[in-house]
């Protein structure tokens, strides 16, 4: 950790030598700054925005898995009178294909998606045309009247096929990823058992309640491009579409207003961003674009397909001595923004929280003829998870060890920290910094009462119930950086704004913000004002992605106050009052004299005031009560914890009800618990959602079949159990002053793991599920082949 | 183009003067034709709730009402809750509670909620639930919004005692 600047404070000082930092709002589940206009319904999602004389855009799209464009006929739609404009492949043809972030995984440029067809399509739902019009009515209509005429090819809809032609010469294997370390074959070479699981999980996604849309236009008074509507990564995408349609980046800037829910697939560039841009720029009128939700099911990433076969080498106590790894990722389509990213941290997640002396694995990256595939919470690591518990309960079962007792054994210990690993997740190495997974495994056995648990579902068993008990295990990963920056202010009123390059994407990162803000400073947080996701007000910014919010833009917001508050101090005690300024503190918006208690203070707004622009105030330094804070990490944080499910199955239909959740999760410093706790909650929703109902389905032709909410299932209120949460903050993290890790994905990294086990428990089958989601049909197909095995 | 009809809507105690197409959606009649952008549309075919209003006092789809047949009806939206400046009780209750993260479902909920207990105010758990299982909610996984509805419920019979 470290600053810069000439009256930054340096790694480890505080102010006044206070042993800790102050907690009035750190730590406190105060509610949020965010829910006031979206309760009165004032959202500003890009839906609701409009500009005078916009267009409304429409995609065209492939009808078509696998085809060669013949040709496509747009006169129809051209000779509607309500018809502004009509592209295809050969009107967008000067813009390059849509990049992804930088990587050290070579070859995937081929396998990147022009915004609009060329030559080929590659899946139901790809953009094959635009159509513009003055009502979105008539935009629909447009889009009817547009037709493709193609040569159909063969399709492929598994990753574990045999790979074909992506593009004459080109496999639909993009590329093969490997990492390893310590001595694999003699692992398997010395183990008493190797232990093997061969495993899928299904394809779902994040599919967040509001759809994606865009609204951009040309503000001439500053020949700038905005664009509305973009959520997580703003900067970054600015950018890279900046870079496709031929603008200046300063001359293009991002605004997210409200976002509808991120979880993963708002981090994606799409065509139809681009094409929005675009289009603002060439007709020169605002151009707004919303999907629908068939169009949301078709077209925004789809995630998580993967088969894993994983081999456990254990030496005869059931130790691990290796593991040796490999996994078919199903990519879809393209390789888009996010690259080789899911597959690489599920590489590198899959051993977890365990010591692993040797691991090798190979990842084998296919594209298929499907939506292309992208992050969704937890990416890699829900998967990963899933096969390495699999793993872990069927060597209990090899070894006979309860599944508790082989994890134990098999723990990173606490004194191990900060445990290396000699391989790289996403290009930076491993490092895990704190953790005492034995401990939070105590405290949750106790915590939910296990022991009680497993007497209530024997009992349960001996009366005829088909109950079960399942644990996953999991470390997740968070506040990836290496850098981020924020900007603070005091106004003369005294409020507070504090300017971050994070995101917004529901989680509370305004209010968490400014409860970290406010301690720092010495206000109420309630003052502070949290400004996201906008590229006009800060130069750099990295969004909110991989649990990385709270830790990095925490951090820099924690710096940019302290060294407001640095500032507002110094400035009083020579300009304001007659003390040195070891003898001034801040405390509820007013700079206090500590020696004299009770005394008035002044508040920060008149200091504000006395900072305006004056040959006295440039003297000081420079005017303004304003300062940047950057925070800057060499290691990521990670947090860790244990899922339980108790299900029951009815054996006859098939159907899993989850009767009870628990989640243990140590986050370090929960700068919010009932923030955290929030999060948790909608994680373990959304991982049942993937354990048992969510599922893109295809038929043999590659026609999507899930592409209404009647056929993609979503839990609601009535699959949901009561979610018991356990949150600890033992193993605080080295990394940031607060200690803090991420809360983001905690909720959903294990319940595919804790859900297959409780079933497999329930079913008294061991390794029985090897596939989620463990829909009615699955089980029961499952348990009717157990019957007919028996006789 | 079908020819555009003239209706009037009735939102919130406020007469909307409005021309539409006899396709066009409620929820589109609101958002765009009485610039009522509170009532969100999440799926437009009637699975998510999100854009649930009350018709009569009786929560609807409004993706699946088309604007003409709203006319004659009491329409209450997301806006109308609150009454002079002070939030419903419902509004409340998912602030104090966390009962939302990103918004979208909000105003759904809210409405769906209040719906249900003007017409119900001794509504049990089990049947709450059943009611409130007709949204969908990707954020909270509902456990807050239980607890907030359910405490306006009983703060509601604690009134009537």
């Amino acid at each position: 950790m470290s600053a810069h600047g000439p009256s930054s404070l340096k790694p480890g000082e505080r102010h006044n030598g206070d042993a800790n930092p102050r907690r009035r709002f750190v730590g406190q589940s105060v509610t949020r700054l965010e829910d006031p206009p979206l309760v009165t319904g004032r959202g500003t999602y890009v839906g609701n925005l409009n500009f005078p004389h916009q267009l409304h855009m429409r995609v065209v799209r492939s009808t078509w898995a696998h085809a060669i464009i013949r040709s496509i006929d747009v006169s129809a739609a051209l000779a509607h009178p309500g018809c502004r404009g009509v592209w295809t492949g050969a009107d967008v043809a000067d813009i390059p294909p849509i990049t992804f972030r930088p990587t050290s995984v070579k070859g995937l440029e081929p396998y990147r998606q022009y915004i609009l067809a060329r030559d080929r399509v590659r899946y139901v739902g790809e953009p094959i045309a635009v159509v513009f019009a003055e009502d979105p009515y008539v935009a629909e209509d447009l889009a009817d009247l547009v037709t493709m005429d193609a040569e159909p090819l063969p399709v492929i809809l598994s990753a574990d096929a045999p790979p074909g032609e992506f593009a004459p010469g080109l496999s639909t294997e993009a590329v093969v990823m490997r990492k390893a370390f310590g001595d694999i074959e003699a692992a398997l070479r010395d183990a008493c058992k190797v232990v093997e699981v061969d495993v899928r999980v299904g394809r779902h996604s994040g599919v967040p309640m509001e759809n994606r849309g865009a609204l951009a236009r040309i503000d001439h008074s500053r020949d700038v491009l905005e664009c509305y509507g973009q959520g997580k990564r703003p900067h970054a995408h600015r950018d890279a579409v900046a870079a496709l349609i031929g603008r200046s980046p300063a001359s293009m800037h991002f605004y997210e207003g409200h976002i509808g829910g991120g979880f993963g697939v708002r981090g994606e560039i799409y065509p139809e961003d681009v094409l929005t841009c675009l289009a603002a720029q060439r007709f020169d009128r605002p151009v707004k674009w919303v999907e629908d939700r068939r169009e949301n099911l078709l077209a925004c990433n789809h995630s998580r397909e993967q088969h894993h076969v994983v081999r456990g080498a254990f030496d005869r106590d059931g130790r691990l001595l290796g593991i040796d790894a490999k996994l078919w990722h199903d990519q879809g389509a393209y390789v888009r923004t996010h690259g080789a990213r899911v597959p690489d941290m599920a590489m590198g997640t899959l051993i977890g929280t365990y010591h692993v002396p040797a691991y090798r694995t190979v990842g084998y990256i296919r594209m298929t003829h499907k939506t292309p595939a992208a992050t969704y919470r937890s990416p890699g690591r829900f998967e990963s998870t899933y096969a390495c518990e699999r793993l872990m309960d069927a060597a209990a079962e090899a070894f006979g060890l309860s599944r508790i007792e082989i994890r134990r054994r098999n723990l990173i210990p606490k004194d191990a920290y900060p445990y290396a690993r000699a391989m790289d997740i996403l290009d930076h190495p491993v490092e895990l910094d704190s953790g005492d997974f034995a401990g939070l495994l105590d405290k949750a056995l106790v915590h939910m009462g296990w022991e009680q648990m497993q007497a209530e579902v024997a009992a349960r068993r001996a009366g005829g119930e088909c109950v079960g008990l399942g644990m996953g295990f999991f470390m997740e990963k968070s506040g990836l950086g290496p850098v981020d920056g924020a900007k603070v202010t005091v106004d003369t009123r005294g409020k507070v704004q504090v300017i971050t390059g994070a995101s917004s994407i529901g989680q509370g990162v305004e209010t968490v913000m400014a409860q970290i803000a406010a301690d720092a400073l010495g206000v109420e947080y309630r003052d502070v004002k949290v400004i996201h996701g906008r590229t006009d007000l800060l130069e750099y910014g990295i969004g909110s992605h991989a649990s990385r919010a709270t830790v990095m833009t925490g951090g820099a917001t924690r710096m940019a106050a302290l060294n407001v508050r640095r500032k507002a101090l110094e400035f009083a005690a020579r300009h304001m009052v007659e003390a040195p300024v070891e003898l001034l503190d801040i405390v509820e918006g007013q700079v206090v004299r500590v020696d004299r208690p009770g005394e008035p203070g002044i508040p920060l707004g008149k200091v504000a005031a006395a900072l305006a622009p004056s040959p006295e105030t440039v003297a000081f330094g420079n005017p303004g009560l304003t300062a940047e804070g950057w925070f800057e990490t060499a290691g990521m944080t990670h947090p860790y914890g244990i899922h339980t499910a108790l299900v029951k199955v009815d054996p006859e239909t098939g159907q899993v009800k989850v009767e009870r959740f628990h989640v243990a999760y140590d986050i370090g410093c929960a700068i919010n618990p009932m923030l955290v706790e929030g999060q948790i909650v909608g994680g373990v929703a959304q991982g049942l959602g993937g354990a048992l109902y969510e599922e893109f389905v295809y038929d043999e032709r590659g026609e999507p079949l899930s592409v209404t909410f009647a056929d993609y299932l979503m839990p609601t209120i009535g699959e949901m159990p009561t979610v018991d949460v356990l949150l600890t903050e033992d193993a605080p993290s080295p990394n940031n002053a607060l200690g803090m890790k991420g809360a983001g994905e905690a909720g959903i990294t294990g319940v595919g793991a804790a859900i297959a086990a409780a079933i497999d428990d329930a079913i008294g089958i061991p390794n029985a599920i090897t596939r989620l989601p463990v829909t009615p049909q699955r089980l029961k197909a499952l348990l009717q082949e157990q019957r007919a095995g028996r006789t | 183009m079908a020819t555009k009809m003239a209706i009037t809507l009735h939102v919130n105690g406020t007469e909307h003067e409005v021309r539409v197409e006899p396709r066009r959606t409620l929820s589109d009649a609101l958002r765009t034709d009485c610039g009522l952008t509170g009532t969100n549309v999440g799926c437009e075919h009637g699975v998510c709730g999100a854009c649930t209003v009350l018709m009569d006092g009786v929560p609807v789809r409004s993706c699946l009402i088309f604007a003409v047949q709203a006319q004659g009806h009491e329409l209450r939206t997301v806006e109308g809750l609150a009454s002079d400046g002070a939030l419903h009780p419902l509004q409340q209750a998912f602030i104090d509670n966390h009962a939302l993260q990103c918004g979208f479902c909000t105003s759904g909920f809210l409405m769906l909620s209040a719906g249900t207990l003007e017409q119900q105010p001794d509504i049990d758990d089990e049947a709450l639930r059943e009611v409130l299982s007709s949204n969908l909610c990707r954020c909270t996984g509902y456990q807050n919004i239980l607890r907030a509805v359910r405490q306006v419920r009983d703060a509601g019979k604690e009134a009537a005692r």
